[in-house]
């Protein structure tokens, strides 16, 4: 193993939690990430320079930031990146560390997949009404009023149901997800 | 008669003594293995002392045969060979032994280093008796040389040459000698024109008496090896008879058709069918473009011929085929560009506005295809603002890892020439700014004082997809500036994009025809890249200039004359050594299958087609042994490589391996059910 | 044409008019899509948010489920698309991750091997295997004088290579033209509609589809032609939340692009899911191509 020249356990969690993010420490600081991203000019930190905060150990500093929250997965980045990086991935990494660290609570990214996640788990299927409704009321109340003409016009144009859909062996699927969880992949 | 051998154990500092100890097996070797009467060990066998011993003991005790335990023979079999040749003795009848890679270095434990190192000398004592006294063969080098390419590198090789009173002839495969340098407007630092430093060189050699200038030829087909190489050149047919010709240029002037020019003019400008690349061509004969010429496309026409007062034109004029004897062959093919069209957010090919680094210096070029005004596509409007982005296709796994090396230089000298000509504003998209040799640092900061802005961000996205105020109608540049930490959309009228060098497409095929190979990014591949950049593996195959990999003129030149040098090296010693160490094929035993042809990686045998046996080129075959292992008749032997040395050497390291018992009973298997 | 098809949920819900328009389409092409008996959702980006084990392994749940008779898996989401497929590569190409995804899985019973399937976009089945000819033979209302912008969004092109040019894809545009309609080539075709943006954060996600809207708009499309069921949604769905928040007055629908390719092939505007989408298409088909409410008898 080549000896890291300091002691970096946060980039090394990053790097074991992504598959390919070992090349993390290949990145030149190119910019190409942040260029690309849609996002980028609202960011916090752009990609590029969370990786440099990464790269220079800043553990609270990055998980605290909203530019993995921000990420809208489109992969130009990851495209682009002249070392390959998984950019994308990374960020998934970072967002999963951030939730399991507490530095997301009450955000709405994380809210967001929490709901969605807790419908999967219990129907097996998403449930556009449940979450929507679910997470606009405990994350953002007032924005459901504006959301009101838009969920009825899905509704009257049969898009959009307003029970779930459960599939038949749930209980199949409950066991992959509990034995998953309990090998240990959260991070 | 006994053979007497000397066994010499090198400590190498500490490097082998700190793991093996060397005393002991000095001993052991002295009193256990047969035929050693001299077993030493030295602190550093490679000195001139102990070159000295070896030397003193051949005479003094009457040796025979010579063992070296000691570093890798990579390093010093040379230097002990040596050794022994200057005391009389046949330097083939020496043999070293690794006992520092292959054992100090890669042990941890001294007692099992100390054991390995006795096997390792035995195997080489035992081998040694049974090695042969061998001669170098030497073959005489023709003096003259073959050189492939007139580029700037190629030039300078020829010009060199042919100074020192050799014969030289200058490939081309383009109908003028010039190369790329030929396209540019100025060059870094100095901003020299380019014509003006390269036309001078081009003048002398096509007026060289030494120098035969091949052009609009191709490289056919190569055979024979260092000192004696023949070679075939496909002299393409100019329809137009070299010897009458004098360059007139009125069929070009007359020639009613026109055609893009995608070589030169990189598709900017045109030329005519029957034409000359550039006016200062050399030679000044032109080449008729048969598939564009309307006597070639449907027999009319014709006023070339009809014009030309010397009557050279000639319709019927075919390919030639030249055969060339040569002792050595140096190849100057130079580079291609990077095709932008492989990174579609950059837009070139879809937004007009985005143009490619040569594209860009066509431009430039008073002789070019705007005569020197740099404009927008629209052949008339002054850019007021200019985005030149580095890095197209180089330093990315997505298309070359490589840095290109003359981008960065060559952006500074774009944005000096397009505020020069136009009084716009330049902006410089750069990941890392490399202006590394002489006077280039002091260019950059020219630069800056002259004004070029710099933002430090490899460029994401080159768009005209308006968003912000003052983006309409421009091409906007989208990418983040590292140093500030911020996305920014720059809108700006041109782009230019520095596109990767890259090997030319037939790179490997030229490089298997003279049997020398390409890297991994294509680009041929030297004999040591720190300490021999212009040799290859091949004996009398040398490259120089950006076909060994991307590089500026300076750098193209020094190589052209370090390859010529070599050369010359070559030639005034007159004979080259061939390696004893190679293959023998017993023509009694040879049943003529030719399995051995193909597999040689040298293309050293050859078929005799007469007496339906296979031959080895002696001074091809590097004793690789393939062949030897492959040929099913065992018809083939290895110099110094035999199948007796090598068992001798296996009974050698295996000395202490318990005798082979009678065969073991296999088990009785239970039948399947 | 045999094919396992993996919907995903939402064209059972917000994307009716995709899974309508998909199997009108299939049929009328004789592709035979069998759905995954008993597919679990896929886990958008969601669930990779939450546990990166459990997301594969709720994936590959999917993937064991595949009858053993059937190799090749189509989704046309193009999240599901990459999910699966991605979840497959890791598998493929980590020993690690298929081996705790293979113990996960063992644990309901199932089991993945990695690799086996050929997991394809909806758009790669109908361009590459049905072709050019197929389609264009069976074309009876060709789609002239429409203006139709192809849009790709991103996953569908992006990280994943091999398909179509990941900045600038083609075949969308290509099957377009077969269809007689007049494509449409604006520069952000496959730049990124927001994905869950605009539940996250609206204004972020209101501007990345006004860029997208203003662009089809400024190069004059007719309509836009989705193939990925956010994408539309983000589009359609909330086009009228773009205008209120940006002062625009952008009226274009937003269409699967199955429903055009089913209108050309003469299948009826309702089986198509014509009129589930938020802005009108009837006035402007009407317009361009006359009145589509009935399937157009095949020659």
């Amino acid at each position: 193993m080549i000896p890291v020249a300091q002691n970096n356990d946060f980039r090394d969690q990053v790097m074991v939690a992504t598959p390919g993010g070992e090349r993390l420490k290949s990145c030149i600081q190119c910019g190409t990430c942040g260029g690309s991203c849609p996002n980028g000019a609202d960011m916090e930190s752009t990609p590029r320079r969370l990786f440099a905060l990464i790269n220079a150990g800043e553990r609270d500093q990055v998980l605290d930031s909203n530019t993995m929250w921000m990420c809208v997965s489109c992969y130009l980045c990851t495209s682009r990146c002249p070392q390959e990086i998984p950019i994308t991935d990374i960020m998934y990494t970072l967002k999963r560390m951030s939730v399991a660290e507490g530095h997301a609570a009450g955000t709405d990214g994380a809210a967001l997949a929490r709901t969605f996640t807790s419908y999967v788990d219990r129907y097996g299927r998403s449930f556009e009404f449940g979450i929507a409704s679910r997470f606009y009321l405990t994350q953002k109340p007032a924005s459901l009023l504006r959301m009101g003409p838009l969920g009825l016009s899905m509704f009257t144009r049969g898009r959009m149901s307003l029970t779930p859909t459960r599939i038949r062996q749930v209980a199949q699927l409950r066991a992959i997800i509990d034995k998953a969880k309990e090998l240990g992949g959260a991070s | 008669m006994a053979e007497r051998i000397g066994v010499y154990i090198c400590h190498c500092g500490s490097n082998i003594a700190g793991m093996v100890d060397v005393e002991e097996v000095a001993l052991w070797v002295g009193t256990h293995l047969d035929g050693v009467v001299v077993s030493k060990d030295y602190k550093f066998m490679c000195s001139s002392l102990g070159q000295q011993m070896i030397e003193d003991d051949i005479k003094s005790e009457g040796l025979t045969r010579v063992v070296v335990a000691a570093c890798s023979p990579h390093l010093h079999e040379a230097t002990f060979r040596r050794a022994c040749a200057n005391a009389g003795l046949n330097p083939y009848l020496m043999q070293m032994t690794s006992i520092r890679e292959h054992v100090s270095w890669v042990t941890s434990k001294r007692d099992q280093a100390t054991v390995k190192a006795i096997a390792m000398i035995s195997g080489a004592v035992e081998r040694v008796k049974h090695q042969e006294p061998l001669q170098p063969n030497s073959v005489d080098v023709d003096p003259r040389t073959l050189v492939v390419g007139g580029g700037i590198a190629g030039l300078q090789a020829a010009l060199e040459l042919a100074d020192a009173g050799h014969p030289v002839y200058l490939l081309e495969r383009e109908p003028s000698i010039g190369g790329h340098m030929a396209q540019f407007d100025k060059t870094f630092p100095t901003l020299d024109c380019a014509a003006c430093i390269l036309t001078p060189k081009m003048s002398e050699v096509g007026q060289h008496e030494k120098i035969e200038l091949l052009t609009y030829s191709e490289l056919e087909e190569v055979t024979g090896s260092v000192g004696e190489f023949r070679v075939k050149i496909r002299k393409k047919a100019r329809s137009v008879n070299e010897e009458l010709c004098t360059g007139c240029g009125y069929c070009e002037e007359k020639c009613p058709r026109n055609v893009v020019d995608t070589e030169f003019e990189v598709g900017m400008g045109t030329r005519k069918a029957i034409f000359t690349p550039f006016p200062q061509a050399v030679p000044r004969i032109p080449v008729i473009d048969r598939e564009n010429c309307i006597w070639f496309e449907r027999g009319k026409c014709g006023a070339c011929k009809k014009l030309c007062p010397t009557g050279a034109v000639d319709f019927d004029q075919r390919d030639e085929i030249v055969e060339l004897k040569v002792g050595n062959i140096i190849l100057a093919t130079g580079y291609d560009t990077f095709d932008p069209r492989r990174m579609p957010q950059y837009g070139y090919g879809r937004l007009a506005n985005v143009f490619t680094s040569l594209e860009f210096e066509r431009m430039c070029n008073a002789s070019g295809p705007t005569s020197g005004q740099i404009v927008m596509r629209d052949g008339k409007t002054r850019p007021q603002s200019i985005a030149i982005i580095h890095c197209v296709g180089s330093r990315d796994k997505n298309h070359n890892p490589y840095c290109s090396n003359v981008c960065c230089m060559s952006s500074l000298k774009f944005g000096h020439l397009a505020m020069e000509k136009t009084g716009a504003s330049v902006s410089a998209f750069y990941i890392d700014l490399r202006p590394n040799f002489k006077d280039y640092e002091e260019f950059y900061k020219r630069l800056l004082e002259e004004g070029m802005d710099f933002v430090r961000g490899k460029v994401a996205e080159v768009t005209d997809a308006a968003r912000l105020p003052g983006e309409e109608g421009k091409l906007i540049i989208q990418a983040e500036d590292t140093l500030l930490g911020k996305q920014r959309r720059i809108p700006v009228d041109m782009v230019v994009l520095m596109s990767a060098l890259e090997p030319r497409p037939d790179a490997k095929e030229m490089g298997l025809k003279c049997g020398i190979s390409c890297s991994m990014s294509g680009w041929f591949t030297e004999r040591h890249p720190k300490l021999d950049p212009v040799a290859t593996m091949t004996d009398g195959i040398f490259i120089a200039g950006a076909c060994q990999g991307p590089k500026d003129i300076p750098a193209s030149v020094v190589q052209g004359a370090a390859a010529a040098a070599r050369v010359q090296g070559m030639i005034t010693r007159g004979k080259v050594l061939i390696e004893p160490v190679v293959a023998a094929i017993h023509e009694e035993q040879c049943s003529g299958c030719r399995i051995c042809n193909d597999l040689c990686p040298f293309n050293a045998i050859e078929f005799d087609g007469d007496k339906e046996v296979s031959r080895v080129v002696e001074a091809l075959c590097k004793g690789c042994g393939t062949c030897v292992a492959a040929c099913p008749a065992q018809a083939i032997t290895g110099a110094h490589f035999s199948n007796q040395q090598i068992m001798a050497e296996i009974e050698g390291l295996l000395w202490d391996a318990k005798p082979a018992g009678p065969p073991v009973e296999a088990e009785e298997r239970p039948v399947e059910g | 044409m045999k094919y396992a098809f993996y919907p995903g949920c939402s064209l059972e819900s917000s994307s009716v008019a995709y899974d309508m328009s998909v199997k009108a389409v299939a049929d009328k092409l004789q592709v035979e899509f069998t759905e995954v008996d008993d597919w679990n959702c896929c886990g958008a980006t969601e669930y990779h948010t939450v546990d990166a084990l459990a997301a594969n392994a709720i994936i590959a749940r999917n993937l064991a489920l595949v009858g053993p008779d059937l190799d090749q898996l189509v989704a046309p989401c193009s999240a599901c698309y990459l999910n699966l497929k991605k979840t497959d590569k890791l598998m493929v190409e980590h020993a690690d991750i298929d081996d705790k995804v293979n113990q996960a899985l063992a644990a309901g019973g199932l089991h993945y091997e990695a690799g086996r399937l050929k997991i394809r976009h909806l758009l790669d089945v109908l361009f590459d295997d049905v072709g050019e000819q197929a389609i264009r033979e069976r074309v009876v209302q060709p789609l002239e004088g429409l203006r139709v912008a192809p849009y790709y969004g991103c996953q569908i092109v992006r990280p994943l290579n091999g398909f179509d040019d990941p900045e600038y894809p083609v075949k969308l545009d290509r099957m377009l033209g077969w269809l007689g309609a007049e494509v449409v080539d604006y520069p952000v075709k496959s730049h990124c509609c927001g994905g869950h943006m605009a539940q996250i954060s609206e204004e972020q996600a209101f501007e990345l589809i006004r860029r997208l809207l203003h662009s089809a708009a400024e190069y004059h499309a007719d309509v836009v032609a989705c193939l990925c069921p956010m994408c539309q949604l983000n589009l359609d769905a909330y086009q009228g939340r773009v205008n209120n928040f940006f002062n625009t007055r952008f009226e274009l629908p937003v269409l699967f692009f199955t429903q055009l390719v089913g209108l050309a092939l003469g299948i009826g505007t309702e089986e198509l899911g014509f009129g589930k989408e938020i802005v009108a298409a009837e006035p402007i088909l009407a317009t361009r191509i006359g009145s589509t409410a009935d399937a157009v008898p095949e020659a």
